[in-house]
């Protein structure tokens, strides 16, 4: 019997829980300074999440998938793309939008009900989040296909949740991303949790970025709770793609460590001991250890970044409180790039009809 | 100038935009090397090659992803379900994704793409190849869909497809193919959408009617012509945006109307034109909104599909009972 088809799955760790270095580092990291960006931009993110929830419990936004945790996979992501790159995400990737230069103002918009969030100012080719679970890849392979077809030197990155890859359409997607060695990147953000299904019943695969290798590329994983390996992996994975060397599957093993959404109640069906053990390896606690330990963070560094990200997220709020819901013909303004006039009957029944509510 | 068949003129069509326009690229299954199961795509990748004349894993699901990917990123895709029946995995994309990107970004994104797919009955085919599913995509805002029933109408609509902003269905009907023949000017002239075509006048009656059945209709309406009573035949080409100012005007006129499709009845497009008739044409009518349509039931094998589309003589019988009211 001979061995046609072999596979191996590496596994990325470089910086260890408790903040020592635990492999090598990539050479942005060198000087611990290089990653003062990357810890910045996961505090912002929590600082986002945490006011986000407050929001919600206070009846002025409406359900909020939080990211508590993961902070670190979109950060890595958002370094590794460049801004002519197109993210694809999920709609629990608020990370690596944020990393992306959607703005918290935009944000809070969307997850308050009012679809100028997706909008985005900053990123203007980025997917809006795909609340469809894994029905988005193919969306990303076609981005890709695009960015082949004429010849440009772009990336198409796709993030989905562990539950997401047992969808049809995640297989489509890597299976035509490998058929046409599309330049495309898909994340699989690995929390463990699919609402109350633990990974275990998505699949009974041992890792979930083996299902590159029926693909026919590449598949890895990477401690995602460990910001400077997703940086680097994600950043190769790009990079790879970049130059024509084809789509990578990475899955970046992290935990969620709030609930589902704001009105889920994980405590339901998970037991509190794996919440707090998840607590020990969440991602910020390591790399200020890390920063401290090298010496580029001090205890004044950490609590004016707080006080900044704060200011910046009460701004954010503020602003998204006194902006005023649209009008009611909002919802045909971009029905179609022209509305068609069997349609155009319709808005200004609406106009009439909200009128005669107030 | 040479005829073209129904087939031809959406490979005249497709032929032409490709030149164009460089954005326009062609992909599904077998559309390249084997130029489409119907030809559909002959030629294509002769003249504009692999890049933009693509063959696609058999992934009905992926191939409307891509086409949403592509679109998002300023191409203009057609993408080909090879038949009706298998539209039906690519419908969540159609319905959460393409018909929604624009409003969901508020015109950051856009999504012009067209999905061509074969469909309609009484070819022979295997199951799920027969299918007319108009209006379940009718239903769908965000999203345009045309039924052509003739070359010049596959010629162009579908150029007027190709150039739409915004996602358009083109459903095509298998039989059609290479039924009909006619003169279509490859002039690059699209057709408008929105708007239905009135294929014959007449003061007696109103037959509304699409995509396959309007040879029928149309024959259905001579036969009637040699026994006096003269009908306005509307083709109404476009399903979504609905032309309903035609249909009104006409039954404004002659106070009946019978509706004929292919699809089943319960929920059917027809249903729609019919509830549209009571609303707003109520008091032109002089005799009930009567639907012609496929049975409510499952479409039957090869044997059996001949009793289940409407056949002329089915067809005539609904138009002579609408005649009987005084």
């Amino acid at each position: 019997m001979a061995t046609v088809a072999p596979f191996d799955i590496p596994y990325t760790r470089i910086i260890a829980p408790d903040g020592s270095v635990d492999g090598d580092l990539p050479d942005f990291a060198r000087d611990p300074a290089g990653v003062i960006p990357l810890y910045r931009a996961m505090v912002r993110t929590r600082t986002f999440d945490a006011r986000a929830i407050a929001l919600h419990r206070t009846g002025r936004l409406g359900t909020y998938p939080s990211g508590l945790g993961q902070e670190a996979v979109g950060a890595g992501i958002a370094y590794a793309m460049k801004p002519e790159d197109v993210l694809v995400p999920a709609y629990r990737d608020t990370s690596a939008q944020l990393g992306r230069g959607v703005t918290p103002f935009e944000l809070l918009m969307y997850w308050g009900g009012d679809e100028r969030g997706s909008d985005y100012s900053g990123p203007r080719r980025d997917f809006p989040v795909s609340i469809t679970v894994g029905e988005h890849p193919p969306h990303a392979a076609g981005v890709a296909l695009a960015m082949q077809i004429r010849r440009e030197s772009r990336v198409a990155l796709c993030t989905l949740g562990d539950g997401a890859t047992s969808k049809g359409a995640f297989y489509e997607a890597i299976n035509v991303a490998g058929s046409m060695w599309l330049p495309l990147v898909v994340v699989i953000v690995n929390n463990q949790w699919a609402i109350s299904a633990p990974r275990a019943i998505q699949s009974g695969a041992p890792t979930l970025a083996q299902k590159a290798v029926a693909a026919g590329f590449p598949g890895e994983q990477v401690d995602g709770n460990d910001v400077i390996a997703v940086a680097d992996v994600c950043s190769r994975a790009v990079e790879r793609a970049r130059s024509g060397e084809g789509p990578t599957l990475i899955e970046a093993i992290t935990y969620r460590l709030g609930d589902h959404t704001t009105v889920d109640d994980a405590r339901r069906y998970r037991e509190d001991a794996e919440v707090s053990k998840a607590w020990g390896n969440e991602p910020l606690g390591r790399i200020r250890s890390f920063l401290v330990a090298g010496g580029a963070w001090t205890k004044e560094d950490e609590e004016g970044l707080l006080a900044e990200c704060a200011a910046e997220i009460d701004r954010a709020a503020e602003e998204y409180l006194a902006t005023p819901a649209m009008p009611v013909e909002a919802m045909f303004d971009h029905l179609y790039e022209e509305l068609p006039p069997a349609v155009e009957a319709q808005r200004r029944q609406a106009i009439r009809e909200s009128a005669t509510d107030a | 100038m040479p005829e073209v068949t129904f087939v031809q003129a959406v490979n005249q069509a497709l032929m032409y935009e490709m030149g164009a326009d460089e954005r326009v690229v062609v992909l599904g299954e077998d559309v390249a090397a084997t130029g489409g199961v119907f030809r559909a795509t002959e030629g294509l990748v002769e003249r504009y090659g692999p890049d933009r004349v693509i063959d696609t894993p058999i992934s009905e699901t992926v191939i409307a992803g891509l086409g949403i990917g592509l679109a998002a990123e300023g191409m203009r895709p057609v993408v080909e379900i090879q038949f009706t029946g298998f539209i039906y995995p690519a419908m969540d994309q159609l319905l959460n994704h393409a018909s929604r990107l624009r409003n969901r970004t508020r015109g950051r994104l856009t999504c012009p793409m067209v999905l061509r797919a074969a469909g309609g009955g009484l070819i022979k085919s295997p199951e799920h190849h027969s299918d007319t599913p108009e209006a379940l995509l009718a239903t769908i805002p965000g999203l345009k869909v045309v039924v052509p029933s003739t070359p010049a109408q596959a010629y162009g609509l579908l150029l007027a497809a190709i150039r739409d902003p915004d996602p358009v269905v083109v459903l095509e009907t298998s039989r059609l193919y290479r039924a009909l023949r006619e003169d279509v000017p490859d002039d690059g002239v699209a057709l408008p959408i929105g708007m239905s075509f009135v294929r014959r006048q007449g003061n007696d009656l109103t037959l509304v009617t699409w995509g396959g059945m309007v040879p029928e209709v149309l024959a259905v309406a001579e036969e009637l012509a040699a026994d006096g009573v003269e009908a306005t035949v509307i083709d109404v080409a476009s399903i979504s945006p609905l032309d309903m100012d035609t249909i009104l005007e006409s039954v404004g006129q002659t106070g009946r109307c019978v509706i004929v499709h292919e699809a089943a009845r319960q929920g059917g497009f027809g249903a729609e034109i019919a509830a549209r008739l009571a609303d707003e044409g109520l008091t032109s009518l002089a005799a009930p909104v009567t639907r012609m349509t496929g049975y409510d039931a499952i479409y039957p094998l090869a044997r059996l599909e001949g009793r289940y589309v409407p056949d002329r003589r089915r067809i005539a019988a609904a138009a002579r009972k609408v005649l009987e009211y005084a």
